[in-house]
């Protein structure tokens, strides 16, 4: 029996048992509700409960654990000799096992224990899956009649339903929490892998970028890996993005949250949030297609050397991607600000503007800047545009119309190309990408304290 | 401040009080707030340097009064002001008469203590700022000291003028708003209860002060405690229903209202 069928089967239990249940609340009861100690659909719940989850729990269990076993046994049982083979031959034999189990084709001969060691598998499989199937929904059975045999009027049905939600709460914070650090370890151990091969001081505070592609996998070919290049074109790129982006961004709420009519606000606001939603792709061909080429031209007919792909570019694409992100996030902070704060302005004879300099700015100052900040860690993050406007080469300059690059691009070209994933070459996307991870983390942290500072001046 | 003299107080005004002029004056004031017709033309003269209340149940019309003699109803949408009000004879709602200056004239105090989130100095010293009247960094630290001072506060914060003024408690925030009120020295103070959001010994704290700045101020007041209206009035109104019902001196409105309707109210038999 698969998988699948023994959950389908379960879950049609759980339904029956919740009927079951509800009935069986309802019959201790004579069929006076009130007798109950909750309202019978919780009864039901609470059989249901019993019944699925202790047996949902034993399938997941068995479709991870179970694959494992079958192949450390199918392992175990082959010949000595292809036991001892080196582990890339080993993991060749595997292969070709697996292709034999799942009917896959095979290139060339097949070995007479490979065909054994499949057919011992198939086999295996096949007595585990019935296992499973009575096994699972054994338990199941289990789980009902010991949940349908505790129902009485005085079972706190509904304490133990509410409980149980909340466990199921739990589970999912949970999964969200441990996928979050599963990245970080798979991370950090890749990276100390790249450290291993690579000193951490060359690293961090090398300037030059050079990893040497050509020459990877032979001797002597370490290559050069300073981040400073990288992480200078990321801080170059998302300055110019916040010059463009603060100005426009913070005007524009001012004048959204402030001055605009309720109808022009009603249009404008979501306008503006359209920009969000543009994939960062298309933002990257407009710079590579339209910008780039207009600022070369502007800057050739003032004798200035523009490239066509630059940090300018890029800044400015990257800041007009931004705005609304700016200009949202302050609109709702300068919204927050209590009009009592605005009439108090006013009765002293403050005109709109003084308030809005002297009063509003200053008390929506902290929220903001947290808003700028969450806008800083999201044009850190960004790859797309950074490709397409302002190249791939990793220059440590301070020339605006110089081509420039960022970390997150150079971890996409790091780890797509033909290049074994042992070599430093790969690894150093790891390195990169944990570095990338602890400043935006830092700067997040940073922006939401700041944001849950100001929250609590006015609550 | 030289008081024109215009008509007679109104229809529903029981005999003037000593003899103190009138120094607001206002005829047939009606409020809309879009289609609806909150006041139903008010006619009210507001005596000098007395403390005039305004009284009723909640919704009848006396802090939309209130707010239309600093135009604070301005910044309402959709409402509407018809009627003249003078103070001093200047039609406040012509158009020659500029709402900043207007509302240096007239401040105001509002129900919730509304500090802004700076240090103390820096609140009382905002209303001087904006209208340029202090030459110089001493001057501003007089009117800042003379202000504070005056609202009965100074001796309190004068150690901490820079710390921030929302972390003084509700009673001394309040003292701090009316402190920076008298800093612009206006001639009219309007508060609107001043009182509903703190507790007993703040509230006798505040009606102490109010009483002392009758000397230098006209004052109006919105209330809803009537042992309120009585204690630190000269002169009470009372609204119902966007109308005004009787206007005359607060001892002969609580002991011999002539109206129905204030006798109930007064004797709480509604509202």
């Amino acid at each position: 029996m698969s998988s699948t069928l023994v959950l389908a089967v379960v879950l049609l239990m759980m339904l029956a048992s919740f009927v079951v249940g509800r009935q069986r609340a309802l019959a201790t009861a004579g069929g006076h509700t009130r007798a109950l100690h909750s309202r019978p659909p919780y009864y039901g719940s609470y059989v249901a409960l019993w019944a699925a989850v202790p047996a949902l729990v034993l399938l997941l269990l068995w479709v991870v654990v179970e694959p494992m076993v079958v192949d450390m046994v199918v392992r175990n049982s082959l010949p000595d000799d292809v036991r001892a083979l080196p582990p890339d031959k080993l993991s060749l034999v595997l292969t070709i096992i697996d292709n034999l189990v799942r009917g896959r084709a095979t290139v060339g001969d097949v070995p007479a224990y490979a065909k054994e060691a499949a057919a011992r598998q198939q086999s295996l499989h096949a007595t585990a899956s019935w296992a499973m199937a009575v096994l699972v929904i054994g338990l199941a059975a289990i789980g009902f009649f010991f949940g349908a045999r505790r129902i009485a009027p005085t079972l706190r049905a509904r304490n133990h339903v509410e409980r149980a939600a909340t466990w199921g709460l739990v589970a999912c914070s949970a999964i969200a929490i441990l996928t979050t650090v599963g990245i970080v370890c798979s991370m950090l151990f890749e990276t100390l892998h790249f450290f291993s091969m690579v000193p951490p001081q060359d690293f961090f505070f090398g300037l030059v970028w050079d990893p040497r592609f050509s020459a990877a996998g032979r001797d002597g070919s370490a290559g050069q890996f300073g981040l400073i290049p990288l992480l200078w074109g990321t801080v170059f790129i998302s300055l110019i993005a916040m010059l463009v982006a603060v100005p426009i961004g913070l005007l524009s709420a001012i004048y959204l949250s402030e001055y605009a009519h309720k109808t022009v606000r009603a249009w404008v606001k979501p306008l503006l949030e359209i920009l969000a939603g543009i994939p960062t792709v298309v933002y990257g061909f407009f710079a590579l297609s339209t910008l780039g080429p207009l600022f070369r031209d502007i800057g050739a007919s003032v004798g200035l050397d523009v490239s066509a792909t630059s940090a300018l570019t890029a800044g400015v694409v990257m800041g007009v991607m931004i705005i609304p992100f700016v200009s949202s996030l302050s609109d709702d902070i300068i919204n927050a600000v209590p009009q009592s704060l605005r009439d108090g302005s006013y009765a002293l004879g403050a005109t709109q503007s003084e308030t809005i300099k002297r009063v509003v700015m200053p008390a929506a100052l902290p929220g903001i800047v947290g808003s700028v900040l969450l806008a800083v860690s999201r044009a850190i993050g960004e790859t797309m545009i950074v490709v397409m406007a302002a190249g791939i080469a990793a220059k440590l300059t301070l020339n605006p119309f110089d081509s420039v690059t960022t970390v997150t691009v150079k971890i996409v070209s790091q780890l797509t190309g033909d290049l074994e994933f042992n070599s430093p070459q790969t690894l150093v996307a790891f390195a990169l990408g944990l570095t990338l991870f602890a400043v935006t983390l830092l700067l997040n942290i940073y922006a939401l304290h700041i944001v849950r500072k100001y929250r609590e001046q006015y609550d | 401040m030289n008081t024109v003299a215009i008509k007679p107080v109104a229809a529903t005004a029981g005999a003037a009080s000593g003899n103190h002029a009138p120094k607001v004056v206002s005829q047939g004031v009606k409020v809309f707030y879009g289609e609806k017709e909150a006041l139903h033309g008010v006619d009210l003269d507001i005596n000098e340097r007395e403390v005039t209340a305004l009284i009723g149940p909640s919704g009848c019309g006396k802090s939309t009064y209130l707010r239309c003699l600093n135009r604070m109803n301005d910044v309402v949408e959709g409402c509407r002001v018809e009627g003249s009000i003078k103070i001093d004879g200047d039609d406040i709602y012509d158009r020659r008469i500029d709402v900043v200056q207007l509302r240096a004239r007239v401040g105001m105090v509002f129900q919730k203590p509304n500090p802004f989130p700076k240090s103390i100095y820096e609140n009382v010293a905002y209303g001087p700022r904006i209208h340029g009247i202090a030459q110089g960094k001493n001057e501003l630290d007089e009117i800042v000291e003379s202000s504070l001072t005056r609202a009965g506060l100074w001796k309190e914060v004068k150690d901490r003028l820079d710390k921030p003024g929302t972390g003084l408690s509700g009673g001394q925030q309040q003292r701090l708003c009316i402190a920076r009120a008298i800093a612009v020295s206006p001639e009219v103070i309007l508060m609107d209860e001043p009182c509903s959001a703190l507790d007993p010994i703040a509230t006798a704290r505040i009606e102490e002060l109010i009483d002392e700045l009758r000397e230098n101020y006209t004052i109006v007041i919105v209330t809803h405690s009537m042992q309120q209206a009585a204690r630190v009035s000269q002169r009470t109104a009372f609204f119902h229903l966007g109308d005004l019902v009787e206007y005359g001196d607060t001892s002969q409105i609580f002991t011999n209202p002539k109206e129905e309707r204030t006798q109930a109210y007064i004797t709480g038999r509604f509202g």
